[in-house]
C-alpha cells in the first residue's frame, strides 16, 4: 500500500487549484466586471472620443484628429477657464494647507477646547457644500449680505463679490479655503499624533528651548512628509472645484470664474459637444494624473520614512 | 485536565496513522521540502523539530491540506487525502497565533467545526436558520460538546467571552478546545506555545502531554524549541533543508545523533566540534590527544569529534591528558557553572560543565585543561555523517 | 508642543482659534439664524443677529412642503445606503481575493485596480452618460447608484486592512469547514468592521453631499437627491425669499452634521484614515 501511495494524485490535486483559482474568479469577478464597464473602458472611450466631432444624439461621428484639441486651446473661453483653475489652485493649495497646518498646531499645543475647536474647523468638511455655497451667496450679497453689513459697520464699502470680475474668483478661492482648512487639518493631526514624544524630550536634552526651536528640530522635519502629501491632495481636490462655480456664478461674470469641469459640464451636458467636452476632459485629466502620480511617489518615500 | 470525560474512542489501530511518502514542495526557486518519507503510528506524539526555514511548517501545512504539495503522497488512517480539503480530512489544527475569530464568543469559537459539520446552508443563515427544522436538538448536541471540551480544559467561565479578553493561556486552552470538539484523527500544533511566556510554557508543556495520554490521539507537533520536543514526544523529527534527518525518541536524539547537525541542533550548551585525524591504529588524534576509535579509517582521514558540555572535566592548570586552554569566560547559573575554554588555533570556544562551588578554582584568564572521556565522544565524518566504532557498529546491526 | 504653553501662550491660541472658530461657524450661524427670520427682517440691510419675531415654523414648513422636501431627503438616504451596500457587497469579497488568495492573474489585477485609483470620477462622466442614454437607465435610481457600485478606493483600503489579518485564521476556518465565500461573510466582514466603518463614512459623506453626477444624470423632480434638491429650490424661488431657503439649506445639511456631532471622533477618525489613503 505504502508503494502505491508514493504516486503522487495529480489530476486531484489539479482540481483543488482550479478550485482556488475559481474561487479567486468568483469572487473578484464582478468588482473586475464593473472597473471595466464603469472605469477603464469609459477611460479609454473618452480619450478617443476626444478624437471625433462626436454630438450627442448624434447618429454619426467622424475621425477628427487633435482639431478638438487645436480648437480648444485657440479659445479664448478655454484658455480663461485652464488660466482660472490654475489660479484657484494655486490660491486654494498654499492658504488652506499653512491654515490646516496652524490650526493643527494650535489645537495640539494645549488641551481646553480641544474638541471642541477640532468638531468647529471640521466642520465645513461635513456640510453639504452645494447647501452652504447658497449660505454663501446669501452672505454675500451685496446689500442683505452679512459680509457687507459687517464691514459698512466699520466703515469700509464692500464689493458685489460674486458678480464683480476683480473679486468673483477669489471669492471662490475663499470659500474653497474655508471648506479645506478643516480637512488638511486632521491630517496634519494625524502626522502630529505620529510623531513618539521621546523626539521632543530628546530635543530637549539636545538643548531645543523654545516652541520655535523644537519647531523647527522635531515638528517640521517630522511633518514634511505629510505636508507634502497634503499639498499634492488638495492640490487635486482644487482641480476638481465645480459645485460653487455651477450654483454661485455659472462660470460668470464674464468668464471670470469659468474653470475646467465648469467648461467640460457646459460643453457636454449643455451645448451637447461630447467630442469637445471629451477633449477638455483629456486635458483635466492629465493634470489630476499628474498631481496623482507624484502622490503616488510621496506616498511611496513616506512608507520609507517610517 | 486529570479526569477526560469524552467518549470513548473505538479502537481501529489505523484510524490516526499517517503514512507520508515522497513529499517535494517548492517555493519557486527555493525547495522547502526535499523527498520527506514519515510513519506516524495512531495515537503517537511526533514532534518535528528543526530551525526556522527547515520546512517543518510547510510539511504540517501539507497534511492539513492548506498547501499543496509538488510530488508524494499523505495518507491518514490509510485513506489518501490528497484531494481531500482540509475540513474533509479530519484533522484538527492548533495555531501558532491561536487563529481564534475575534468577533465570536469563546463559545461560539469551540462551536464553529462543529456547526460547519453538523448544521446545514440553511441552517447556518443567521436568524432564518433558527426557523428550519431540525436546528434545535443538533444546536442542543453542540452545546453539549462545547461544554464538556470546556470542562476538560477547564474554561468553563470563559465561555461567553471575547477572544480579545482572554489572557495568552487562556487562547491557548480554546484554540485546543475548538481543535478537540470536531474529534480528529489526528491533532496538528504549529509552534502553539512559542507566544507563551517562559513559566506558562513549561505549564503548557505537561498539560499538552497530559492530554495527548488522555486523548490517546496521534498528535503532530511542529516546534523550533528541543526542549518541548525533548519533554513531550514519543518520537522526533528532527528537520533540516527540507528533508528529516533523523526520526527517533528523544533520548536518542540526543545522545545517539545520526547526523552532526542533529547533533549541534539538539542540547543547550551547544555540543562542542574539534577536528580530529585518523591515525590509521585504531584511535583517532585531536590536537595531540589520542583518542581510541576502532573504525576502518586509513591514516589521516579527517573527521570530527563532539562532546556535550557535560560529559568532559576540567582541570586547572595544564594537564597532558587534557586540552590544553585558557579560560576566557565563566557563566554561573547557580545550578550550572559552564567554562569557556579557548583552545589555540580554534575560534570557537570548548564549552565544559563543572559543579557551580569550584567557581572560585577558575579564575579567567587562567590556564585550563579539558579531559574527555573517550566513551562519551562522537564522531563524525567530514560530511557529518555519524561515524561509530566497529563493535557498537556490528551491535547495532545485529541488534 | 507635548509641553504646557506659558499663560500668555494658552490666551494667545485662544484668541487666535477663537477668531477662526468664528470665520468657520459664521456660515451655519447666519444660515440658521435666517432661517428663523420673517422675510421684511432679512430684507432690512443693517445687522441684526436675533429675530424680533420669530417665523422658524413658517420657513421650514415653506422649504419642506414648496418643494417635496422630504421626499429628496427620502432619495439621498436611499441612494446613499445602496450606493454603500454594493459597494461592500461587490468590492470586499474582491479585496479578499486580491489579499489572500493565490491565483494567476492576481498581479495585473491589483495593477488594474491601482491604476484605476488615479481616474477622478469626473473623467468618466461623459462615456458613462452615453452608456446609459443608450440603454435607456437616464433618470433613474439606478443610473445614480450604479457607476459607483465599484469603489477601487474601498478595494484598495479593504486589501490593505485584509493583508494585516493573519492567514491562520483564514486557514482555521478551512480546516473548520468554512468555503472562500463563508470565509468572506462570516470571518472576514466582521473582522474588518472598523475599516469597514471608516470607510462607510467617507462613502456616505462623499454621495449625501455629491451634486455632480446627480446634476448630470437627473433630470425628473422625484429623483432629486438633497443637494440637487436645495439648488432647485433656490432655482424655483429666484433666490429671494432666503428664509425658507435657509431652512431648506439646513434641512439638507442637517443629517449629516447631526451624525458627525454624535460621533465626532469616529467621523473625524475616519474621514483622516481614508484621507490618508486616498
Amino acid at each position: 500500500m505504502a508503494d502505491a501511495l508514493a504516486l503522487p494524485a495529480p489530476a486531484a490535486m489539479r482540481r483543488r487549484g482550479f478550485g482556488e483559482a475559481m474561487a479567486a474568479l468568483s469572487l473578484a469577478g464582478p468588482a473586475m466586471a464593473l472597473m471595466v464597464l464603469f472605469l477603464v473602458g469609459p477611460l479609454v472611450v473618452v480619450v478617443l472620443l476626444s478624437a471625433t466631432d462626436y454630438q450627442l444624439g448624434a447618429r454619426s461621428l467622424s475621425y477628427v484628429g487633435l482639431a478638438n484639441y487645436a480648437e480648444m486651446f485657440a479659445d479664448r473661453v478655454f484658455r480663461k477657464s485652464l488660466e482660472n483653475t490654475l489660479i484657484y489652485v494655486a490660491i486654494v493649495v498654499p492658504a488652506s494647507v499653512a491654515l490646516g497646518l496652524g490650526a493643527a498646531l494650535l489645537i495640539e499645543a494645549g488641551t481646553s477646547l480641544r474638541a471642541f475647536y477640532r468638531a468647529v474647523y471640521f466642520l465645513p468638511v461635513m456640510a453639504t457644500l452645494i447647501a452652504m455655497a447658497i449660505v454663501w451667496e446669501f452672505m454675500l450679497h451685496p446689500t442683505l449680505g452679512l459680509i457687507n453689513l459687517a464691514l459698512r459697520e466699520i466703515g469700509v464699502e464692500g464689493y458685489n463679490w460674486l458678480q464683480d470680475r476683480r473679486t468673483a474668483l477669489f471669492t471662490l478661492c475663499g470659500i474653497g479655503v474655508w471648506q479645506s482648512v478643516g480637512f488638511n487639518m486632521v491630517l496634519f493631526m494625524a502626522g502630529l499624533t505620529a510623531i513618539p514624544g521621546e523626539l521632543y524630550e530628546a530635543a530637549a536634552v539636545d538643548g531645543a528651548r523654545t516652541g520655535l526651536d523644537r519647531f523647527r528640530t522635531v515638528t517640521w522635519p517630522m511633518l514634511g512628509p505629510v505636508t507634502l502629501f497634503v499639498v499634492v491632495i488638495t492640490a487635486i481636490r482644487s482641480f476638481q472645484v465645480f459645485d460653487t462655480v455651477q450654483v454661485m456664478t455659472k462660470g460668470g461674470p464674464n468668464r471670470a470664474t469659468e474653470v475646467l469641469l465648469y467648461t467640460m459640464y457646459s460643453e457636454g451636458f449643455s451645448f451637447f459637444r461630447t467630442g469637445y467636452a471629451a477633449a477638455v476632459t483629456v486635458v483635466f485629466l492629465v493634470f489630476v494624473l499628474a498631481l496623482s502620480l507624484l502622490k503616488t511617489w510621496v506616498l511611496n518615500r513616506r512608507v520609507h520614512y517610517a | 485536565m486529570t479526569t477526560v470525560a469524552l467518549a470513548p474512542r473505538v479502537a481501529e489501530g489505523a484510524r490516526g496513522r499517517v503514512t507520508i511518502r515522497g513529499l517535494t514542495k517548492s517555493f519557486g526557486a527555493t525547495r522547502v521540502l526535499r523527498g520527506v518519507d514519515l510513519d506516524i503510528a495512531d495515537g503517537e506524539f511526533v514532534t518535528v523539530l528543526g530551525p526556522s526555514g527547515c520546512g517543518k511548517s510547510t510539511l504540517m501545512r501539507i497534511i492539513a491540506g492548506l498547501e499543496r504539495q509538488d510530488g508524494g503522497s499523505v495518507a491518514i488512517g490509510g485513506r489518501a487525502v490528497d484531494a481531500l480539503r482540509p475540513d474533509q480530512r479530519d484533522i484538527a489544527m492548533v495555531f501558532q497565533s491561536y487563529a481564534l475569530y475575534p468577533h465570536l464568543t469563546v463559545r461560539d469559537n469551540i462551536a464553529l467545526p462543529l456547526r460547519m459539520r453538523r448544521l446545514t446552508f440553511a441552517q447556518r443563515l443567521p436568524l432564518v436558520g433558527r426557523l428550519v427544522p431540525g436546528v434545535r436538538p443538533t444546536e442542543r448536541a453542540i452545546d453539549e460538546a462545547v461544554r464538556r471540551v470546556a470542562a476538560v480544559l477547564q474554561i468553563e467561565p470563559l465561555l461567553a467571552r471575547k477572544p480579545g479578553q482572554l489572557s495568552g493561556g487562556q487562547k491557548q486552552r480554546v484554540a485546543v478546545g475548538r481543535a478537540m470538539v470536531r474529534e480528529p484523527r489526528v491533532f496538528l500544533m504549529d509552534e502553539p506555545l512559542s507566544n507563551l511566556d517562559a513559566e506558562l510554557r513549561v505549564h503548557m508543556r505537561a498539560e499538552i502531554a497530559e492530554l495527548h495520554r488522555a486523548l490517546a490521539t496521534t498528535f503532530i507537533y511542529v516546534t523550533h524549541d528541543q526542549a518541548e520536543a525533548m519533554t513531550m514526544s514519543d518520537r522526533v523529527v528532527v528537520m533540516m533543508d527540507g528533508r528529516p534527518l533523523q526520526v527517533a525518541p528523544p533520548a536518542r536524539i540526543y545522545d545517539d545523533p545520526e547526523d552532526i547537525r542533529v547533533a549541534r541542533f539538539v542540547g543547550s550548551p551547544r555540543i562542542n566540534v574539534l577536528p580530529a585525524a585518523a591515525t590509521g591504529r585504531g584511535s583517532l588524534d585531536m590536537r595531540g590527544l589520542e583518542l581510541p576509535f576502532d573504525a576502518d579509517l586509513a591514516a589521516g582521514t579527517a573527521v570530527q569529534a563532539a562532546f556535550r558540555p557535560g560529559m568532559a572535566t576540567a582541570v586547572r592548570g595544564s594537564d597532558p591528558s587534557g586540552l590544553a586552554g585558557v579560560l576566557r569566560h565563566r557563566e554561573n547559573l547557580g545550578s550550572d557553572l559552564f567554562l569557556h575554554v579557548a583552545l589555540p588555533g580554534i575560534e570557537a570556544p570548548v564549552v565544559v560543565r563543572v559543579d557551580p562551588t569550584a567557581v572560585a578554582d577558575f579564575p579567567v584568564g587562567e590556564a585550563v585543561s579539558v579531559r574527555v572521556p573517550p566513551a562519551h565522544a562522537l564522531v563524525f565524518d567530514a560530511a557529518g555523517a555519524r561515524l561509530r566504532p566497529r563493535a557498537s557498529a556490528a551491535m547495532r546491526r545485529h541488534g | 508642543m507635548r509641553r504646557p504653553l506659558g499663560p500668555v501662550g494658552a490666551v494667545l491660541r485662544h484668541v487666535v482659534l477663537m477668531a477662526g472658530a468664528a470665520v468657520m461657524l459664521a456660515p451655519f450661524v447666519w444660515m440658521v439664524l435666517t432661517s428663523f427670520k420673517p422675510q421684511a427682517e432679512i430684507l432690512v440691510a443693517e445687522l441684526r443677529l436675533l429675530p424680533t419675531r420669530w417665523a422658524a415654523a413658517e420657513n421650514y414648513a415653506t422649504a419642506m412642503t414648496r418643494v417635496p422636501m422630504l421626499r429628496f431627503l427620502v432619495n439621498g438616504a436611499v441612494v446613499t445606503a445602496a450606493i454603500f451596500v454594493l459597494q461592500v457587497l461587490v468590492n470586499l469579497p474582491c479585496a479578499y481575493a486580491l489579499a489572500k488568495l493565490r491565483f494567476r492573474g492576481r498581479g495585473v489585477m491589483f495593477a488594474v485596480v491601482l491604476l484605476c485609483l488615479l481616474i477622478p470620477h469626473h473623467v468618466v462622466a461623459i462615456p458613462i452618460y452615453i452608456l446609459f442614454h443608450q440603454v435607456g437607465l437616464l433618470d433613474s435610481y439606478a443610473a445614480l447608484v450604479l457607476p459607483f457600485a465599484i469603489s477601487v478606493f474601498g478595494i484598495f483600503l479593504m486589501r490593505q486592512f485584509f493583508m494585516t489579518v493573519p492567514n491562520d485564521l483564514i486557514d482555521a476556518a478551512r480546516i473548520d469547514g468554512l468555503g472562500e465565500f463563508g470565509i468572506v461573510w462570516r470571518i472576514m466582514l466582521p473582522t474588518a468592521v472598523p475599516a469597514i466603518t471608516a470607510f462607510g463614512i467617507f462613502s456616505v459623506v462623499a454621495h449625501w453631499n455629491d451634486y455632480f453626477w446627480p446634476l448630470i444624470v437627473v433630470g425628473s423632480e422625484e429623483l432629486y437627491t438633497p443637494p440637487l434638491g436645495v439648488a432647485f429650490f433656490r432655482l424655483n424661488d429666484q433666490g429671494t425669499e432666503y428664509g425658507p431657503l435657509m431652512a431648506a439649506a439646513t434641512i439638507v445639511i442637517l443629517p449629516l452634521v447631526a451624525a458627525f456631532l454624535v460621533a465626532q471622533r469616529r467621523f473625524i477618525e475616519g474621514i483622516t484614515f481614508t484621507g490618508m489613503k486616498n
